[in-house]
């Protein structure tokens, strides 16, 4: 477990030096999840090693948003005058983005497989 | 002899160290997880909501500031940096359906990730929202370091879209399945991308909780919007400014 925590940490440390020497808008940590996937694809055996802590790690995701979501609450105020118009902005994009790539995904996904099964009947 | 004026003196002390932060944060988890379970984990029983509202009242009862309280929890913060990494595994392991499925998610992405942005910013003018908070609400879809640093960029509050991009999460992670029942999306793959896509690591946290293939697919969403929201939303708002 130790081992694997020092590997995250070590592509972290990777990815943020990626971001920062090229003054990238993307944070350390996404960079470094490529990089660490990019490995993984190389040396599968990486993998199995690693997959335990990530799994741990990614079964409690929602409590490594626990002290974002408090000082958010903290300081709610900031919207001020505005909270009408930021809540209605909230809540219907959210809705439209959710629904808006569940549906235009699995059309193209229909297509696609649509396609494949066709070029099979022709081949 | 009153005991209160010791139980205090002890709080003081306690909270005068990250222990007590750190603690809270936890047992607060647990206590949410718990009642998530009860729940048989309904959606709106979200995990991270019931968490929040059991610090944010417990430091309000004790009348500690964020800043004491933040001293503890930093450590569980911190480990958002390698959860991150650590999606590397689920999408490793997804890698064979994902190459498959590749273009049709990133047709989704696009179509979805700027029917999120582009209805964010005209709902919030029509309402008649400042420039200030329409840059603010633009890249609220990504996760969080992302959305901060492209509110800065085109002038929107980062401390702002802060409060929109957790708002967000919690919003989608409580809404998604009622949305994609209503649309009768059945395939996990589907409704994991949107998920990660529209909600990004709150919402990815909800997916994971359903199934590892869900989650794998909400945590690409969640990583290929945050790339595409970076290099996009600089370009997109300014021109969607202009006209509104």
């Amino acid at each position: 477990m130790l081992r694997s925590l020092a590997t995250l940490l070590v592509f972290q440390c990777l990815g943020e030096s990626v971001s920062y020497e090229f003054a990238l808008p993307v944070p350390g940590p996404v960079i470094g999840m490529l990089l660490l996937f990019a490995f993984v694809m190389m040396r599968p055996p990486t993998a199995d090693a690693l997959e335990p802590t990530a799994l741990e790690l990614l079964r409690h995701l929602s409590l490594l948003f626990v002290p974002a979501g408090v000082g958010i609450m903290v300081s709610a105020q900031t919207v001020r005058g505005e909270a009408f118009a930021v809540i209605a902005s909230l809540v219907v994009s959210t809705t439209i983005g959710i629904a808006v790539t569940a549906l235009v995904t699995r059309a193209l996904l229909r297509r696609q497989r649509r396609r494949l099964a066709a070029a099979e009947v022709d081949a | 002899m009153n005991p209160l004026p010791k139980l205090d003196a002890i709080w003081v002390y306690l909270a005068a160290t990250p222990l007590l932060g750190l603690t809270l944060t936890l047992v607060a988890y647990l206590i949410a997880i718990n009642v998530y379970t009860r729940f048989r984990f309904n959606p709106l029983a979200n995990p991270v909501l019931i968490a929040v509202a059991i610090v944010v009242l417990a430091l309000k009862v004790s009348d500690t500031p964020y800043k004491t309280y933040f001293e503890g929890a930093q450590f569980v913060h911190f480990l958002l940096g390698p959860a991150t990494v650590a999606l590397a595994l689920p999408l490793y392991r997804q890698w064979p359906k994902l190459k498959r499925t590749a273009l049709p998610l990133v047709g989704g992405l696009v179509a979805g990730s700027l029917a999120a942005i582009g209805s964010a910013v005209g709902i919030a003018a029509l309402f008649g929202a400042s420039r200030q908070t329409l840059a603010s609400i633009a890249p609220k879809s990504a996760t969080t370091p992302i959305a901060m640093a492209v509110a800065d960029r085109i002038g929107g509050i980062p401390s702002l879209t802060a409060v929109l991009v957790i708002s967000t999460g919690v919003f989608g992670a409580v809404t998604a399945r009622g949305i994609l029942r209503m649309l009768r999306v059945e395939e996990l793959e589907v409704r994991g991308f949107a998920i990660g896509v529209a909600a990004h690591g709150i919402g990815t946290a909800r997916a994971f909780q359903v199934s590892e293939e869900m989650g794998a697919f909400a945590g690409l969403g969640m990583g290929l919007n945050g790339v595409f929201t970076a290099f996009v939303v600089p370009v997109l708002p300014p021109v969607l400014l202009r006209w509104l």
